[in-house]
């Protein structure tokens, strides 16, 4: 993540048309290795599936690179955007990570929530 | 040396759920329907599909371990909801539990499940009465251990195994959910059988059938 460098991948779907709603373990997997980087990666998901479809892609992953991984109960797009930013400032991942978890407190609309 | 239950049956097994998924596939995304987004029956007749192609592919290993684990990728990738990861990690734990290499005996069975109903639990973190899949697994498994314990004939243990498992399909329609999709709804869940319970159901319905045959095939 150092050095303004953010790699961002994405696994949304199943993987054979890329078409059908859903989550595939493996597809989260290949992402992972695509933007590995020993600095770590961050996992932001949506709901149901998604989680424990990124749990089991852990569980796949070799030890070592599973200890630098994080799933993150940030939003996935409020939580992409802030992320993807503090990442590039080579923040390290856990401090990514809380600023993109905050953005769930984070109001839409000035003076809600 | 008691029974013992080869790949070649457990491939049947699991052909033969898979045919009875698909011929359940209306009845499966009609549960869904009621307290969920309407696509398990979808899902599971996607996932059967590429699981039935796979077990057909001739000339597979024989190894019991290495046969649910192929079911498990299978799976993984080709149900897409909740089920996928869920049913995926059900036989990528079983496949962790001991055999004879080609054939496993009734307790060791009986543990096979047991693994994959753990692995599940861990998964989703589901427990009894939350009106999920758990419902019928969980006293489907134990009812297979308490017959095992007692000495039964595989017959016996996997008529025993169904029989649990209806119950606690037919159960779920009396809870609230608490797990999963349906949870959304609070109290509004209760009236309705929980698609995942029912398609789990048939795996003890078709283990009955198709597990308690003797002979090669
Ligand atoms: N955390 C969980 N633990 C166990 N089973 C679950 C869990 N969440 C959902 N399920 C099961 O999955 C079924 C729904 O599957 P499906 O419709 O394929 O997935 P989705 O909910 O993503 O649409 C439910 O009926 C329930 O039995
Ligand atoms: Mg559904």
């Amino acid at each position: 993540m150092a050095g303004g460098q953010v790699e961002i991948g994405q696994a949304g779907g199943l993987s054979d048309d890329g078409e059908t709603l859903g989550t595939d373990a493996f597809k989260i997997l290949s992402a992972i290795e695509e933007v590995w980087c020993e600095d770590g990666v961050l996992l932001l998901m949506d709901l149901g599936s998604a989680v424990m479809s990124a749990e089991l892609a852990l569980d796949m992953l070799p030890e070592q690179r599973r200890q630098k991984c994080l799933l993150s109960n940030a939003p996935l797009v409020e939580g992409a955007i802030v992320a993807a930013l503090h990442a590039s400032l080579g923040e390290p991942l856990q401090a990514v990570n809380a600023v993109a978890e905050a953005a769930l407190s984070v109001p839409k609309l000035p003076g809600a929530g | 040396m008691a029974q013992e239950i080869t790949t070649k049956q457990l491939r049947k097994w699991l052909l033969a759920y898979a045919a009875r998924i698909i011929e359940n596939e209306d009845h499966l995304t009609e549960l869904d329907t009621a307290i969920g987004d309407a696509d398990h029956g979808v899902n599971m007749r996607r996932g059967m599909g590429k699981l039935q192609e796979r077990l057909q592919v001739e000339g597979q290993s024989e190894d019991i371990s290495a046969f649910l684990r192929s079911v498990a990728m299978t799976l993984i990738s080709g149900v897409g909801g909740a089920a996928g990861p869920l049913y995926g990690t059900f036989f990528l734990r079983a496949a962790t539990s001991p055999t004879n290499g080609s054939s496993i005996d009734l307790p060791q069975l009986t543990q096979m499940f047991r693994y994959g109903l753990d692995g599940l639990q861990q998964r989703g973190k589901a427990q009894a009465d939350d009106k999920t899949m758990i419902d019928t697994i969980q006293p489907a498994v134990e009812a297979m251990e308490a017959a095992v314990a007692a000495h039964q004939s595989a017959a016996v243990v996997l008529a025993a195994a169904r029989q649990a498992a209806h119950l606690g399909m037919k159960h779920t329609i009396e809870i609230e959910a608490r797990k999963g999709r349906a949870s959304y709804l609070g109290p509004h869940s209760i009236g309705h059988q929980d698609p995942g319970a029912t398609s789990a159901y048939f795996l003890f319905e078709t283990a009955a059938e198709v597990l308690t045959t003797t002979g090669a095939d």
